[in-house]
């Protein structure tokens, strides 16, 4: 049965060995490309960095460019005739400086960062200046040459901190690269959109051969550029960002802590995004990097803190709005129901009362709301307070995630926080199961208590209203080169509210804007706004805005946090208003309101912006 | 006294040269390989700078332990491997599912086994103990390869340790089980599971290469027609299996994308290297076409001993352990690499001789893994130098740095050769 089978065992078995012999004589004998490209003191191995993609703002205004940098690099073993001198006159520097550079070399070499085969750095981003003088001469020192690449420029200040900084890769992200694409000395985006979206912007990485005669001089490509592979350039980004409106926007907020951020509402484009305070984003790149990172990131205002994705803050009043959508559509109650302005509840001020919900909008009183919410958690789907204490909880926080509070919204840049939103597993977490009902949560209903919401999140909310019901997740890319940027960004997320209650809410937000925030108004147009203020226990609370404008045709909506400027009405209002006058106007008429907001004196005390901590900060 | 007479009067003497000559020849290799002119570097050299062992000098240890390891199994008496083959399996198979449980991670693989500096990798013993095994269930009393049973069973026995070491993340070792299926067909198994088998990875290539399926399709189709033409006056049974053959193949041409796309990026990455190593010649190009021109620079009579410039350094990475064939092929050119070749087929058609001369069933499969697993082995690991297959980090026998591996080697051949010198005394128990 098995006859004839050990003879096909040893078929096998030659034929492979055959196949090697016959391949190996191909590949040793017979084509003697590969003994010429090993021969590396005929062949240049010159590695050629692609360009990064560049970065512009929605109108194609450039952002992130690139700008030429060069290394000089030794490769050790080509080294002949080294003549000390002449070396440190082209080059331009001193004999002491040429035995520290040699002294690096051996240490690094000892550690096997660099070998004596392959271009190493030596000289690493010489000046324009150095570099045209040494380009003249560096033929005349072989094992020497000049790496070209490029380092990020940028045409404004402004962004610094959501484009994010482009540095060598570092030892770390090199050993837990799973892709394998990256060597040492390549460039990775470490943080904002430059890190986002690395895989679209970094590009591919190419190789020339050429030919080099002894002295080193260059002779042309190796068998004609066959081997060659060219770099791919990145792709190019375009954002989502009005760049005029970011960088007024900046320009408002010097000296302030804080964050802005700005949304288009029918698309969810992200148009103004503001981290207060920022840095000089030239300071992230070139020679300085490694000192200049140190400062920046070291700074106790912490420059590098992507406040609008973040900071998260109890959300205090504007939270109403969202508490009487969910009333309206549960039934609970509706726009005639007047409950008395019951200072034993919760503190208020003085206003009319009872006011109906239009007049508890407008005048933000919290017993109101206070009793609303009561409503909202307490439907009697049971006997037990308790257990309908919970039932009403999880259904209200279901209301409450509609409208992309709670958990990260999925904006396309790094590092965003979801805020929080309280469910009953946390309460049975901290008070036991069934051992908590309304009179534990009931800050709840004013936005305060176990509840942070994001810069990013507020400006959501503002766009939310502004659609009257829906949103799309905000978003910093607008397209990339040759390609469609996330479908996430194109799904229209329903907060399932009836149309007709964002209306109403709408109509009591503009009312309201001229009792708590007269500077927010605009000559000509309607805004829809509400004031915030976010209690800050270590010092003066926070000023917090969010707004739509034109109510009738909505082409913004805005959040503005200003960190210890006290009353929304004042700081935060006045900015977004500017902001929206900027954008939909094109001009602002309004320098005596430019230049309340430039004093930075909101408080009922001298302001200390740039000294205060950060208030309610979650890392 | 008298055994060991015998021993040596019935030694395979030219098996034992070749091994003897592969380890003087891949040791050199080594030293060859990690030379650097600059440090004060000779072959016998205890300490570098730092005080740091030199690989050539932690390999010489490994070989002097191998002849160690040689003395014990030339002394352990024959009936020994076939009596414990499973109690041996079982113990190796303990030790791997050990691994993921409290195994060291070296360079990102988590296969080794051990304390403190010294350590062993299970999955290199999993071999020979596997082959034991196997050996062992063709050998049992009535064993009859035609039975449904039987196939399940060994295909159960090399089915644990690929999955054991498919725990460990070691794709290339979990494949050379593969070549079991060269056993079984040796031993009786239909031919069906080694063609399907060679089928499956051709399809799998080809239709990553080729972009319209119709030519597969046409092809598969072409070809169950003329077997099935060649086969019709025999039973409608065969012409069915035959047609299931062709119907695995047309599936797995079908499931090609899907498969692919589930492997780990870089192994996807590997496969498309190897089909065209242009693209992506920075990347995971890198270690396929530095490896190329490393050997392809050694011309016919290579560069020279320790004068190869490529693979010094880190132009070819793992250039002692993986892509050891790297040095050969500069140092010593093709003259030396056919002599490698050479070596490794003398090796190959030497086992198939001695396990045909076995007497019993057991001894012979035994001998038949031997050669599939060096076969494999040599295979693979020159297949990938050169660019012929995938890169997957198997060791070439007896050349490789690392200790597990050639003490595992070793183990493996030994046992045959122990068997082989005893033959005789099957024949008189019979």
């Amino acid at each position: 049965m098995n006859e004839g089978r050990k003879e096909i065992v040893q078929i096998i078995f030659v034929f492979v060995g055959v196949l090697f012999t016959i391949k190996l004589f191909f590949v040793q004998v017979l084509d003697n490309r590969y003994a010429d490209l090993a021969n590396s003191n005929a062949i240049l191995r010159e590695v050629e960095y692609p360009f990064r993609g560049l970065i512009t703002d929605r109108n194609g205004k450039l952002i992130v460019y690139n700008t030429p940098e060069y290394d000089l690099l030794i490769t050790k073993k080509d080294v002949k005739d080294f003549d000390s001198a002449k070396f440190c006159q082209v080059i331009g520097i001193t004999h002491e400086q040429l035995r520290e550079r040699f002294k690096d070399y051996k240490a690094r070499k000892a550690k096997k960062e660099v070998s004596d085969v392959k271009p190493a750095i030596f000289i690493r981003q010489l000046s324009n200046l150095d570099f045209a003088r040494i380009q003249e001469r560096i033929d005349e020192f072989s094992g020497f040459q000049i790496q070209p690449r490029t380092t990020r420029a940028y045409a404004t200040f402004a962004l610094a901190n959501s484009m994010g900084y482009v540095s060598e890769i570092t030892k770390r992200q090199l050993e837990h690269d799973s892709t394998k694409v990256y060597k040492q000395r390549d460039y990775i985006g470490q943080s904002g959109l430059e890190s986002y979206y690395e895989k679209d912007l970094s590009g591919k990485r190419g190789v020339r051969f050429k030919y080099k005669d002894v002295s080193g001089i260059d002779k042309g490509a190796f068998l004609k550029g066959k081997l060659d592979t060219l770099s791919v350039p990145g792709k190019d980004l375009t954002t989502t960002i009005d760049i005029a409106l970011q960088e007024y926007g900046e320009h408002l907020f010097k000296g302030k802590v804080g964050s802005l951020v700005a949304i288009e509402p029918s698309t969810g484009e992200i148009l103004a995004i503001i981290s207060g305070p920022s840095y000089d984003p030239t300071l992230l790149t070139g020679r300085k990097f490694s000192s200049n990172f140190l400062t920046i990131s070291s700074d106790t205002t912490k420059p590098l803190f992507t406040r609008p994705l973040m900071a998260m803050y109890p959300p205090g009043s504007i939270f109403k709005i969202i508490q009487t959508l969910i009333g309206l559509e549960e039934g609970v109650f509706n726009y005639d129901t007047r409950f008395p302005c019951d200072k034993s509840l919760v503190n208020c001020h003085n206003h009319p009362s009872p006011a109906d919900l239009h007049g508890a909008i407008q005048y933000s009183c919290n017993p109101y709301f206070h009793q609303a919410f009561r409503r909202i958690i307490n439907q009697g789907k049971s006997p037990n307070t308790f257990t309908d204490s919970r039932i009403g909880l999880d259904r209200w926080r279901d209301y409450v995630s509609r409208f992309g509070l709670g958990a990260p919204l999925g904006v396309d840049l790094p590092s965003e926080k979801g805020g929080s939103i309280p469910s009953s597993r946390l309460y049975n977490r901290i008070y036991g199961e069934g051992r908590w009902k309304f009179s534990t949560i009931y800050s709840l209903s004013i936005g305060q208590g176990e509840m942070l919401v994001t810069p990013m999140q507020m400006a959501n909310l503002a766009a939310i209203l502004a659609n009257k019901g829906y949103f799309y997740t905000p978003h910093m890319v607008r397209s990339i080169k040759d390609d469609q940027i996330d479908p996430k960004f194109r799904v229209r997320h329903e907060t399932g509210i009836d149309t007709a209650f964002y209306t109403f809410v709408t109509d009591a937000m503009t009312d309201a804007i001229s009792g708590t925030a007269p500077r927010a108004l605009i000559p000509g147009m309607t805004i829809c706004g509400k004031t915030g203020t976010a209690q800050n226990p270590q010092g003066e609370d926070h000023s917090v805005f969010m707004a739509f404008a034109p109510k009738e045709n909505p082409r913004i909506a805005i959040a503005v946090y200003v960190e210890n400027a006290g009353w929304g009405g004042r700081a935060a209002a006045s900015i977004a208003s500017l902001m929206i006058e900027k954008y939909v106007t094109g001009e602002v008429k309004r320098p005596a309101l430019e230049e309340y907001v430039l004093r930075n004196e909101f408080g009922d005390r001298p302001s200390r912006t740039r000294a205060a901590e950060p208030g309610i900060i979650l890392e | 006294m008298r055994n060991e007479i015998s021993i040596s009067n019935k030694m395979d003497w030219a098996t034992v040269a070749i091994y003897m000559v592969m380890l003087l020849f891949g040791w050199l290799n080594i030293f060859a390989a990690v030379y650097d002119a600059d440090a004060n570097n000779s072959l016998f050299a205890a300490t570098l700078d730092f005080g740091v062992m030199p690989l050539q000098m932690k390999q010489f240890i490994f070989i002097v332990t191998s002849l160690i390891i040689i003395l014990i199994i030339l002394i352990v008496d024959m009936r020994f491997y076939e009596t414990f083959a499973y109690v041996i399996f079982a113990g190796i198979m303990f030790l791997l599912l050990l691994v993921p449980l409290i195994g060291k991670e070296v360079a990102g693989n988590k296969s080794w086994l051990g304390v403190g500096a010294f350590g062993i990798q299970p999955s290199e013993f999993a071999k020979f103990a596997t082959a034991l095994a196997v050996a062992k269930f063709i050998g049992s009393v009535g064993f009859r390869m035609d039975q449904v049973r039987n196939q399940v069973v060994l295909f159960v026995i090399i089915g644990i340790p690929v999955m054991l070491i498919l725990l460990q993340k070691d794709f290339g070792t979990a494949m050379v089980f593969a070549v079991f299926l060269l056993v079984f067909y040796r031993e009786g198994q239909s031919p069906f599971f080694l063609l399907v088998g060679i089928g499956m990875a051709i399809i799998f290539i080809l239709t990553l290469l080729v972009k319209n399926n119709w030519i597969l399709f046409a092809i598969i189709g072409g070809i169950w027609l003329i077997v099935i033409y060649l086969n019709r006056k025999r039973k409608i049974k065969q012409l069915i299996i035959i047609t299931l053959g062709a119907i695995v193949l047309i599936g797995t041409m079908q499931s090609v994308e899907i498969i692919f796309s589930k492997l780990p990026l870089h192994h996807q990455k590997r496969i498309m290297v190897m089909l065209n190593p242009d693209s992506d010649p920075t990347g995971y190009g890198w270690n396929v076409t530095q490896s190329k021109i490393a050997i392809g620079s050694g011309g016919f009579a290579g560069k020279g001993f320790l004068n190869g410039t490529q693979t010094k350094f880190d132009f070819v990475p793992e250039q002692s352990t993986d892509f050891i064939f790297c040095t050969i092929g500069e140092e010593h050119g093709w003259l030396g690499s056919l002599l490698v070749v050479g070596l490794f087929m003398g090796l190959l058609v030497r086992l198939l001789f001695i396990a045909e001369r076995q007497k019993s069933r057991f001894a012979r499969s035994y001998g038949y893994a031997v050669a599939a697993i060096f076969f494999f082995h040599f295979a693979v690991n020159i297949g990938m130098t050169l660019g012929l297959f995938p890169v997957i980090g198997i060791p070439l026998p007896f050349f490789s740095y690392g200790g597990s591996s050639l003490w595992a080697f070793t183990v493996l051949l030994f046992i045959l050769l122990k068997l082989d010198a005893h033959r005789g005394q099957v024949l008189e128990r019979l």
